[in-house]
């Protein structure tokens, strides 16, 4: 009786008796959930458009930071004394790397494999992210980073309310992080719905041999595609960046992304942030409020639980629709 | 071989009957109201341009689509849902339009898999695969190797299916079927795709396993020619709905079907 | 040249059915075993059998698990290292709580315990699969860290919180803890580890071995000929997790003689799947030659260069490997995506017909 009160009643009762603390961490886990969901947007942009389940979008969010901090640094060393320009420099060079990245995975990895089964795909991946790890620590080192949201002009402190009969604090940074996902989410959905590439992608994303056979170039399309979840990877990897600090020790945290995508599906943007939102709320409300019944840290795995959970009652996603199995 | 078990049923008697079975995903509607039967020893063909429903019809008898309406009988019980393993247990086997081999393993094992449900031996038999476990290994070999004999296909035993030529797989599918030991046999055009000899040879094979064994069964042919030589019957299936009934004569004269293939305003 | 079968002729069924029909196999293996058995233990150094062989053979036998359900049953988890920590943690408690029973009874035993788990958490195969069910196995892995490390009671609240292992005899040798000797712990697991690959081998030549490919290769025509695939694939992550089980516990009370959670971290999970990718999917002796390149290659980078005069950083090495690894899994997938057992094949085949072509 008392563990059934401890479970369902008591968490609810915290809920109401302090408000300000149920917004703050609503907003915490929401600010969470929009880098989950930013990961998962660039699994969804590759998926989409290759059919790859790409598992090193995770690892391409450090890699990015990882290149902008380590060029930086770089560019510091070797004189150029203002650290804005430097920073801005470091980030172009960065986009530049990216696109090399993109333009290799699609030349030594995707366009031997293609027509291969996904799952050979997928695993192809996981060399990937290997690679890139071993790469990235062997280039600038293993030890963690800081970001440099200073040089880039990105907002620091909080600004704080007073509301509910209490306090709630929100991080600038994670105002602005909220900003710039939105207005790339949008960009994206304008990009895919509206331009002719778009059309061309999703075209791709059915069939590789039907695309071919219309004429639709699939290297430049895969180049694309890679070189856009590099953006959407550098900029979460910046936001990522600025509230904790850039190392490798993030892919465990990257791989809540894929929840997120079971939540969302593996094809619809608006699913990867709505399942990003959701997980992160979850977990972070789950944590603070159930979490210490069983000892906290729950975290590590709510995510996927609740990804688990979901699919049992709705194993093709939240907008996914009810595939009709033929034979 | 020997004959399929269910000898209770006798020849020329319904072995399988539908009744009035619908069957709809969301609003598309795959078969409406029809009904027909199937009878013991007989070939009996389902016929009907592209998108008529056969090939649902088929996965309805099985067990892998659940009709919305209708009443299916099999071996006189009247079946409610239905898994498509139990449907197998029961003794409906199958193969299909797209072949569906097991594609990382041998002829012989893919024929092999097909006795799946024939052999017993548990799991700590299987550890050991000595004694029991490796006498009933060799008595179903010994069976597999007559279906292996009687499809011609000694020589591919050993290779992997998924290298074989297209005519080839069809057979190995064919073989895996027939050691279910079905009493049902359904096939999804078995024909597609190949040229007149590799026809002639699996018509061969289908008319054999009828005349040898008894065994019923129901396929899906486009091929005319084909379908009017083999079958004792046939049902055509026009949008879903059966449109005509009867002997090969009777359904190549009948006006519905005339219009249906040659196409008249519905 | 002396790799030929002509004049081998199979009489019955039941030598055409067996694992190696050809003799010179058969010759080839038993060489193996003997020196395995006999030639290592006699005249292998300490070095050699307690930093290289022994991982060797733990981390070849969960590959074997993992190969059972990624491999033969086409579920991909990334589960595996978990499920070591499942058998490592059960072997613990159970000898905590009965030290009269022999330690090597509990090291078995625990692959039920691993078993179980493994069913639990291979139940929602019932409705998913591919990348789905990956994820599924995510959840187990964190799930399972997060036991391990926050439920003092696995780990008889030591201060550490890590698991010792205490010492256990077997017929008055002592087998398990700091004092055994690294000949005695090879033998045990040497055993341990073939008899299960001959069980391993012995299943998937059968009717269970047939059903788990014909689930993997197509799923849907395997259920149209009546193979239930829910009980098909709980049998295999049963049975795979208890080879992990198993794996997990040799690698703590035969090898590390204690452990702390993050052995049995996701990293633990990729590196198996990464001996399966590259040894072979669906072969057990690619579990083996996976194993044998994916723990040995570190090895090699620390000790090649530096005989050289080139001695590379230990943090170098571990990024440098990283960037192999990767490397070498992408290069397998394009070049042979059935591993190094399929180079074995095929150079067997060559030597078959050898000197000529065909």
């Amino acid at each position: 009786m008392n563990l059934l009160y401890m479970i369902f009643v008591d968490p609810f009762m915290q809920m109401a008796a302090a408000p300000d603390l149920l917004v703050q961490t609503l907003w915490e886990g929401l600010v969470g959930g929009m880098l989950y969901a930013l990961i998962a947007l660039g699994f969804v942009l590759i998926f989409k458009a290759s059919g790859v389940f790409n598992f090193a979008q995770g690892i391409m969010v450090v890699f990015a930071a990882l290149t902008l901090v380590g060029t930086y640094h770089l560019l510091v060393l070797y004189g150029v004394s203002n650290t804005h320009l430097a920073a801005y420099v470091a980030l172009a060079i960065t986009i530049g790397v990216m696109f090399v990245l993109a333009y290799s995975v699609e030349r030594l990895v995707l366009r031997p494999l293609v027509n291969q089964p996904d799952i050979i795909l997928f695993m192809a991946t996981f060399g990937l992210t290997y690679f890139l790890i071993g790469f990235g620590e062997l280039v600038f080192g293993g030890e963690p980073k800081v970001m440099i949201a200073d040089a880039l002009y990105l907002p620091r402190g909080s600004v704080d309310y007073k509301i509910l009969g209490g306090l709630v604090s929100l991080q600038k940074i994670d105002i602005a992080a909220a900003v710039i996902a939105s207005l790339m989410v949008a960009a994206l959905s304008v990009f895919f719905s509206k331009t002719r590439i778009g059309r061309a992608l999703r075209a791709v994303a059915d069939s590789h041999k039907a695309a071919l056979s219309v004429g639709i170039s699939l290297e430049q399309i895969w180049v694309t595609v890679w070189f856009a979840a590099g953006l959407v990877a550098l900029v979460t990897g910046i936001m990522w960046g600025a509230r904790s600090n850039v190392s490798f020790a993030l892919q465990v945290i990257s791989l809540k992304a894929l929840p997120v995508l079971i939540l969302g599906g593996f094809t619809s943007i608006p699913g990867a942030i709505v399942g990003g939102l959701i997980i992160g709320i979850g977990e972070k409300i789950g944590e603070f409020y159930w979490g210490p019944l069983i000892g906290g840290g729950t975290d590590s795995w709510l995510a996927y639980v609740i990804a688990l959970v979901f699919l049992l009652f709705r194993p093709q996603g939240l907008f996914g629709e009810k595939i009709i199995e033929r034979i | 071989m020997r004959a399929p078990s269910g000898q209770e049923i006798a020849a020329g008697d319904v072995l399988l009957s539908l009744e009035n079975v619908s069957l709809a995903f969301g609003g598309v509607k795959a078969l409406s109201d029809v009904s027909f039967d199937i009878r013991k020893s007989e070939i009996r063909a389902i016929i009907g341009p592209n998108g008529a429903g056969k090939t649902s019809m088929l996965n309805v008898i099985n067990g892998f689509y659940q009709p919305q309406l209708g009443r299916i009988t099999f071996k006189g019980k009247a079946r409610a849902k239905m898994r498509p393993d139990e449907a197998a247990r029961g003794g409906i086997a199958r193969t299909f339009q797209n072949v569906a081999l097991f594609k990382g393993m041998s002829a012989l094992d893919n024929i092999m898999a097909g006795r799946s449900l024939k052999m017993h031996r548990g799991f700590f038999w299987q550890l050991l695969r000595h004694g029991p476990a490796m006498k009933e290994e060799v008595e179903h070999r010994l069976f597999v190797e007559e279906i292996i004999e009687f499809l011609h296909i000694q020589h591919i035993r050993k290779v992997q299916v998924g290298r074989l030529p297209y005519g080839l797989q069809k057979r190995v599918e064919l073989g895996r079927a027939l050691a279910m030991e079905p009493d049902l046999l359904l096939l999804d055009e078995p024909m597609a795709g190949m040229n007149l000899e590799e026809k002639e040879d699996m018509s061969r094979f289908v008319l054999d396993v009828n005349d040898h064994f008894g065994t019923t069964i129901a396929l899906i042919e486009h091929d005319m020619g084909v379908v009017m030589d083999l079958s004792d019957r046939v049902v055509v299936l026009d949008y879903g709905r059966k449109i005509a009934d009867g002997t090969p004569d009777v359904v190549k004269a009948d006006q519905a079907v005339i219009d249906a293939y040659l196409g008249v305003a519905h | 040249m002396f790799y030929r079968e002509a004049g081998q002729f199979k009489t019955t069924y039941e030598s055409d059915q067996s694992v190696f029909p050809i003799r010179q196999d058969r010759i080839g293996l038993a060489i193996i075993l003997v020196v395995a058995f006999v030639v290592v233990p006699l005249f292998g150094s300490s070095f050699l059998v307690n930093a290289v062989l022994i991982p060797f053979l733990v981390f070849s036998l969960a590959a074997i698990g993992l190969n059972l359900l990624t491999g033969y049953t086409g579920l991909l988890s990334l589960g595996s290292g978990a499920f070591m920590g499942v058998g490592a943690y059960a072997c613990y408690k159970l000898t905590t709580y009965f030290p009269g029973v022999n330690i090597l009874v509990w090291i078995v035993c625990s692959g039920f315990f691993s078993a179980l788990v493994g069913v639990f958490f291979g139940l929602p195969s019932m409705r998913i699969k591919g990348f789905y069910l990956a994820v599924a196995t995510l959840a187990a892995q964190f799930f399972l860290e997060w036991c391990f490390l926050r439920i003092p009671w696995l780990y008889n609240n030591n201060i550490s919180g890590a698991i010792e292992v205490p010492t256990r005899t077997l017929f008055g040798l002592i087998i398990t803890g700091p004092n055994a000797a690294p000949q005695t712990r090879y033998l045990i697991v040497l055993t341990i580890v073939t008899l299960m690959t001959l069980a391993a081998s012995n299943l998937m030549h059968g009717r269970i071995g047939r059903m788990w490919m014909a689930v993997r290769d197509m799923d849907i025509a395997a259920e149209l000929m009546g193979i239930r695939l829910l009980p098909t694939k709980l049998t295999a992550f049963a049975v795979s997790s208890f080879y992990c089980g198993v794996a997990g516990a040799m690698l703590v009370f035969l090898w590390y003689g204690g452990a702390e959670p993050n052995v049995f971290s996701i990293d633990q999970s990729f590196l198996i799947l990464f001996m399966i990718i590259v040894g072979g999917l669906g072969s057990l002796l690619g579990s083996f030659l996976g194993a044998a390149l994916i723990f040995i290659l570190p090895i090699i980078l620390r000790t090649v260069p530096a005989q050289f005069g080139l001695p590379i950083h230990a943090a170098t090495v571990e990024h440098l490997t990283f960037m192999i690894v990767g490397a070498l899994i992408i290069f397998f997938l394009i070049v042979e995506p059935h591993g190094l057992a399929r180079l074995w094949q095929i150079a067997k085949q060559k030597l078959r017909v050898w000197p000529f072509p065909y």
